[in-house]
């Protein structure tokens, strides 16, 4: 028998008992869906870090308190696991680390916003006039925080694109309009231009800028106790990409003096590349596609015993049917191929079904955020199929080998 | 190997038809089942032949192994000993897939429930074993359209069983079984779910076929009005045969050895 025939005549069957196929095919759908969704949304989040990371240079890096990978920084003395805006200025000094041309520290909170009657919280990030340069584009309206805002730890404040929307009418002009942030009045200097979703995922637009020395007296009130402005990080661009590594050690070495922290000790502090935080998101994001897989082997597995199942009912169900044609020369292997088709088959477009779903649930789902949407990829359609023929091979084998093994005349007879 | 060829060398109907070749020969056929622990002894020693051309009736009552030997004779099942040819293969040397091949060239089943494929439009049915022999769509649908047109149903190929009546279901069944041009059609109690009437528009068209066609056909079936249409009758009791008479064909001269019309002694 051709195949074309087997195919349909099992597309028949199927459709004989639509309501039994379609329920069947739930289990795989289902399954199918939940990965394509799932990993489709990560493919999205996965290229929206990339373009970040990438698009914010290749040749920064990020300098943060404490050992990352490691547990607690060591108690070795008072401001000991800290970075202090001193620590900033001490990397910023050409003559002890060459390689970087320029850094930025940040301090970065939560506060409560207000002007009028409508208030938000939002995220704050303390920060010196170089961290325009390092990290973000221009001042949509007026300016950013300057050098003399941060010397004189001006109540200035600038916007997040999103922050503006919030506070002010489209069309008023917020600068030099107050606002109170924790209460304390600040002057509006300017407003930035629309960014979406920045590092780590803080979304720039939600953020009000404004100077580091500001923040850390006026709204978070933390100083070292020799009165040193405490940073959470500070961002250092190196000169080329090819220095990296030195650059790297000169900090090393410059902070290491600076926190005396003796020969065998360790740093208390990490410096981290764009490719070290590539990494460390690959191996989040490895976790989860093996989370994704462990979902999708039991999804599978469950739509797959489904389709046995269904399949078993179906072969008892035909028995006269296979008997007849058995009786008119069907041979074993046309009837096994016969079932084998059709739980493929149901297999397959519940697959399909699933990748419509699936990827259209993520993309539906992702086109309510900014600047980010799902990626349904090909190789994930791709293997979403052959996953669903391979159920459906594996699960409907042992229904369609008792088929072909029934005895015509027994079949025949079966009521 | 074997072409129907009605005549071999006997003149018509005067003599019986023994110069003609045996489709079906079986010596000392024996099948014996076990059904959990007892032996079934459905055949005891088989020996029969039929020959190209024949319309013979298989009689005897329930349990005495008629249709052990039917479906024996139509390669569904294989006898436990002794010797059985279908055209002159010894069916016992054949595997599975030769079987199917047999079931599917030589041999048409008629079948006292039609056994039609529902939700399956009966040309769909009649081409069904075109299916398994591979032959392509347009040569299937021909064909079809043929036999269709020799059981008298050309016009309703596209009706689905549901949609036609009984005596129109048996025809498309007979289609079916004719579509392979096999030198043998099986019919187990093919009127059994019929009325009178489309009984005999069934066994006239089984007539029909048996001469113009030269098609053998064997009938098994309780039915004695079935056996009359029929130039022999076997009776089988207990596996065994017990009688094995020449009837008068309808319309035609009875055998000269046939003592009595056998319709007398029908259960």
């Amino acid at each position: 028998m051709h195949f074309y025939e087997s195919v349909r005549v099992a597309m028949l069957a199927l459709a004989a008992n639509k309501l039994r196929s379609g329920l069947t095919m739930l289990g795989i759908i289902i399954g199918v869906g939940a990965v394509i969704a799932l990993l489709s949304i990560g493919r999205g989040v996965e290229r929206f870090f990339v373009e970040q990371f990438t698009s914010l240079g290749t040749n920064l890096l990020y300098i943060f308190p404490g050992q990352l990978s490691g547990g607690p920084p060591q108690e070795r003395g008072r401001d000991v696991g800290v970075l202090t805006l001193n620590d900033s200025y001490a990397i910023a000094n050409p003559l002890r680390v060459p390689d970087v041309i320029a850094v930025s520290p940040e301090v970065t909170g939560r506060v409560v916003v207000a002007r009028g009657s409508s208030d938000l919280e939002v995220s704050v990030s303390g920060v010196t006039a170089t961290y325009q340069d390092a990290l973000l584009g221009e001042a949509a309206i007026g300016s950013f925080v300057g050098e003399t805002d941060v010397q004189e730890r001006g109540r200035v404040v600038v916007l997040g694109s999103d922050v503006f929307g919030s506070l002010f009418d489209p069309n008023e002009d917020p600068l030099e309009q107050t606002i109170r942030v924790n209460n304390i009045l600040f002057r509006v200097i300017g407003v930035m231009e629309e960014r979406g979703a920045g590092i780590g995922g803080a979304n720039l637009d939600e953020t009000i800028f404004v100077p580091l020395t500001t923040a850390s007296d006026r709204l978070f009130r933390r100083r070292t106790v020799s009165g040193d402005y405490i940073v959470n990080v500070i961002y250092a661009t190196v000169s080329s990409e090819e220095r990296m590594e030195a650059a790297q050690e000169q900090i090393a070495e410059l902070l290491r003096e600076r926190h005396n922290i003796d020969f065998q000790g360790e740093d208390d502090f990490s410096i981290i590349n764009q490719s070290d935080l590539l990494s460390i998101f690959g191996d989040i994001l490895g976790l989860f596609t093996l989370f994704l897989s462990a979902i999708a082997f039991i999804s599978l597995l469950v739509g797959g015993i489904g389709i046995m199942n269904i399949m078993l009912v179906s072969v008892t169900e035909r028995t006269r049917e296979i008997g007849l044609r058995k009786a008119v020369g069907a041979k074993r292997r046309n009837v096994l191929g016969q079932f084998l088709i059709e739980a493929v088959t149901l297999a397959l477009i519940g697959g399909i079904l699933g990748i419509i779903l699936g990827g259209g649930g993520a993309l539906a789902a992702t086109s309510f955020i900014n600047n980010f949407s799902a990626v349904v990829g090909i190789d994930a359609i791709v293997i979403a199929l052959l996953f669903s023929t391979a159920v459906g091979l594996f699960f409907g084998i042992y229904p369609a080998y008792r088929a072909s093994r029934l005895n015509p005349i027994d079949a025949l007879r079966y009521e | 190997m074997f072409k129907p060829s009605p005549g071999g060398t006997g003149a018509n109907g005067s003599e019986p038809q023994v110069d003609k070749y045996p489709v079906i020969e079986t010596i000392g056929l024996t099948k014996t089942y076990t059904m959990g622990d007892v032996e079934v002894h459905a055949l005891q020693g088989v020996d029969m032949t039929v020959h190209v051309g024949e319309m013979l009736a298989i009689m005897g009552p329930s349990g005495s192994g008629k249709s052990t030997l039917m479906n024996i004779i139509g390669c569904l099942d294989v006898p436990s000993s002794g010797l059985y040819r279908l055209d002159g293969i010894d069916v016992a040397m054949l595997d599975d897939n030769a079987l199917a091949d047999i079931r599917s060239l030589k041999v048409g089943y008629v079948f006292q429930n039609f056994n039609l494929l529902p939700r399956t439009t009966a040309q769909a049915n009649v081409e069904l074993p075109l299916l398994y022999a591979g032959i392509g769509g347009r040569e299937r649908r021909q064909r079809a359209e043929e036999v269709l047109k020799t059981v008298r149903l050309d016009h309703r190929g596209g009706h689905k069983p549901n949609e036609l009546s009984g005596g129109q279901q048996q025809r498309v069944a007979i289609a079916r079984a004719l579509i392979n041009r096999p030198q043998l059609i099986l019919a187990d109690e093919p009127t059994g779910n019929l009325d009178t009437r489309n009984s005999v528009g069934i066994m006239e068209l089984f007539q029909q076929l048996n001469e113009e066609q030269g098609i053998t056909i064997i009938f098994v079936t309780h039915n004695p009005e079935v056996a009359d249409y029929c130039d022999r009758v076997v009776r089988v009791r207990d596996g065994l045969i017990e009688s094995d008479e020449r009837n008068s064909p309808v319309g035609g001269e009875a055998p000269p050895f046939q003592a009595m019309p056998s319709v007398a002694t029908g259960q």
